[in-house]
């Protein structure tokens, strides 16, 4: 039925099998979609969040989607600038899933402002000492420089690409491709920093306050560091779940190694910069305004050294060892393991970046907060997610995302051609 | 970066905390003043509006040892570190929408600019801001009650104690009409401090020498030599303010005999408390 916008030799499942997997996923676009109006035409009363915790579950998944779809600035910047060419392989998936990341943490952000029709305010009256106008102002522009990225890849569908003008504007996009590499790693680096700084800058929160450089508190380094570290897992984990859906192989292991080996190297430097600011805050920092490290993982019913622990140990230092080691590496199952921990770490770390920084009481005499979100801020969490699902799916459909895909998948035509 | 002149205001209020029997006329006639909606059911009070608060203390002994303190807390109208007027919450909101006035030093809500990201709660280590969850609603005829000195606030954005800035502006209203130049320390008071029975609650203008919040507070204008980022530290040993080691700089004070009150101002670390708690502006070692 849609086989003339399939890409050549490309093998699908038929069109109503796919039709009906969208319609499944539809059916939870639609639902995140309802809670949305809910939260736009009723106000945000429709979330558990209070006064204590005005900051929550919706801007820890901003944090997280960035955070991941870190990849694709990474990826772009190692393809384009240190011109690794094997991950030209992978980098248009990159682009994809970056675009969901980045489209989702805008449209999150719409939801999470009470006033979503002064959205616009935060670039009008624009405070230059705030974090969050750096956040709005770079995360827009690299925004806009994803949807570049990923233009010359919907260009090459098989019909559009019949198009003269359009198969040159995507080959002529493809030859101009670093400058917009090199911009997007710019930009990334200072909104996936800002967005560190938003937690960093709060001195009057002691739990998420740091020393820094000039105007950006360490928070600011680590965020753009682990973004970069671990955006790559999750590049690496969509591929591998897409290669399980599709039950083909898409990315050779050469690709993945790489990606995989590079991966490891930012973590373990990473992580070693995150346990040197740990301490630091701990024995430093925080006693400097009277406070003990227990005070923040103590007498309350959630936040323990758990999360601490499991942070970066098991979701850092783990991942990093199993990453730089050859044997390990290239083992499927424990890298695999790696890069499911190192998702779980980054989006770990997030959430404690914002939730257990409005859980910890300040004055002496406040107590901890702790809150659990309504149905309907995990509707429009989980809305990102489907409507992400559909895009690759829809994507992988029709457009040439994997270079490598017609070899590594050849046996059936030519048995066929038999 | 801005700072603070000597000829600016600097509006601040000490509360004595052992004149204050948490009978919450300032809570009541701050809504009143300020046309805070209320919700049907406010036993929630973490999405209630209350601009001043009042929390209870307690020193954490059983009886007959137990004593209670009630704490007014309205915003601090912070001065930032070194007092320069990067508050908490001025410095993080992208949009301006709250500013810091250097030339009274109130810390203002503009609520047609705000459009409620709630950056400014998260920074605020006081719990003073707060955000309308709900559209604003009074019961049947309490409308006519409403100040139409104060504009009531939409759902969506975030509000907090302005220490009734509309006072002040009615005031150098009146005094510009008179030909005078300045206002007087009676003509502008806020609406918790002419409502209080127990006279707990002193207002006025920290820089005059002449005002009497200031001859209380008697706060020392040179950075504290422990902590540069702490300015405005007052020199009478009964008084301190609240978590003064983040660099804040509050522009609310309190005021108590009682020691383990005080304590309760900050967080300190074992034995730490007896070593600094005589500790207070340069003046007092003078």
């Amino acid at each position: 039925m849609d086989s003339a916008l399939i890409p050549e030799g490309a093998k699908r499942c038929s069109f109503p099998k796919f039709a009906i997997g969208i319609a499944i996923v539809s059916a939870v676009v639609l639902w995140g979609v309802f809670a949305m109006f809910l939260c736009w035409f009723k106000g945000l009363n429709q979330t558990n969040m209070d006064d204590y915790y005005g900051f929550a579950l919706w801007i820890w998944a901003d944090l997280a989607v960035i955070a991941v779809g870190g990849g694709a600035f990474f990826t772009g910047l190692l393809r384009y600038i240190f011109k690794i060419d094997e991950l030209k392989n992978i980098i248009n998936f990159a682009v994809i899933i970056g675009f969901i990341c980045y489209s989702s943490a805008l449209l999150i952000l719409a939801i999470d402002i009470g006033q979503p029709l002064r959205g616009w305010f935060i670039f009008w009256h624009a405070n230059v000492h705030s974090m969050l106008t750096e956040v709005a102002f770079c995360l827009s522009a690299y925004f806009a420089v994803l949807t570049i990225e990923f233009i010359p890849n919907i260009l090459e569908n098989r019909q559009a690409n019949k198009v003269p003008f359009f198969h040159h504007l995507a080959h002529n996009m493809h030859g101009v491709m670093a400058v917009f590499a090199a911009t997007g790693a710019f930009l990334s680096f200072f909104h996936q920093g800002s967005l560190g700084g938003v937690a960093g800058v709060l001195y009057g929160r002691p739990f998420a306050v740091r020393e820094g450089l000039l105007i950006w508190p360490w928070t600011f380094f680590l965020f753009t560091w682990s973004a970069a570290a671990f955006g790559p897992c999750f590049t690496l984990l969509v591929t591998k779940i897409t290669e399980t859906v599709t039950g083909k192989k898409l990315v050779k292991d050469n690709v993945v190694h790489l990606l995989a080996k590079i991966s490891g190297w930012m973590i373990v430097t990473y992580i070693i910069a995150k346990i040197i600011d740990t301490i630091y805050w701990a024995m430093v920092t925080a006693p400097s305004l009277g406070f003990t490290l227990s005070h923040f993982y103590s007498n309350n019913g959630f936040y323990g050294y758990w999360i601490l622990i499991t942070e970066i140990v098991l979701c850092g230092v783990v991942p990093g060892a199993i990453l730089i080691m050859k044997s390990t590496r290239e083992n499927p199952t424990l890298r695999l393991v790696a890069i499911i921990l190192g998702t779980i770490g980054i989006c770990l770390n997030r959430w404690v970046m914002v939730l257990q920084i409005m859980a910890v009481p300040v004055m002496s005499f406040d107590t901890w907060a702790l809150y659990f979100p309504s149905w309907q801020e995990i509707a429009t969490t989980i809305l990102p997610v489907a409507y992400g699902i559909i895009l690759i799916s829809v994507a992988y459909r029709y457009l040439p995302v994997f270079p490598q895909e017609q070899e590594l998948n050849t046996i059936e035509p030519v048995s066929k051609t038999e | 970066m801005k700072q603070n002149n000597n000829k600016a205001h600097k509006f601040g209020m000490v509360i004595d905390l052992d004149k204050c029997t948490g009978c919450g006329s300032c809570m009541v006639s701050c809504m009143s003043e300020n046309n805070v909606p209320f919700k049907e059911d406010e036993s929630n009070k973490k999405d209630s509006i209350t601009w001043m608060r009042v929390y209870k203390l307690t020193n954490g002994k059983s009886f007959p040892d137990t004593e209670i303190v009630y704490m007014p807390r309205p915003c601090q109208h912070c001065g930032g570190k070194g007092d320069h007027g990067h508050s908490p919450c001025v410095s993080v909101c992208p949009a301006v929408a709250t500013d810091y006035g250097y030339d009274t030093g109130i810390v203002s809500q503009i609520y047609t600019r705000c459009f409620g990201c709630r950056y400014c709660m998260g920074a605020c280590p006081y719990h003073a801001r707060y955000f309308n969850w709900w559209d604003p609603k009074w019961p049947e005829g309490m409308e006519n009650y409403l100040s139409p000195n104060v504009s009531p606030r939409m759902r969506g954005v975030v509000e907090k104690c302005s220490f009734c800035y509309h006072r002040y502006q009615a005031a150098r209203d009146t005094a510009y009409y008179e030909g005078r130049d300045d206002i007087e320390e009676h003509e502008y008071q806020t609406a918790c401090t002419t409502a209080c029975p127990a006279g707990a609650i002193v207002f006025g203008d920290l820089n005059n020498p002449a005002h009497k919040v200031h001859q209380i507070v008697k706060p020392d204008p040179h950075p504290d030599p422990r902590n540069k980022h702490v300015v405005g530290k007052s020199r009478n040993p009964k008084v301190f303010r609240l978590l003064e080691r983040l660099g804040t700089n509050p522009k609310v004070y309190y005021l108590s005999e009682r020691e383990w009150v005080r304590k309760q101002g900050d967080n300190y670390l074992d034995g730490e408390w007896d070593k600094i708690k005589n500790h207070h502006g340069a003046a007092s070692h003078g």
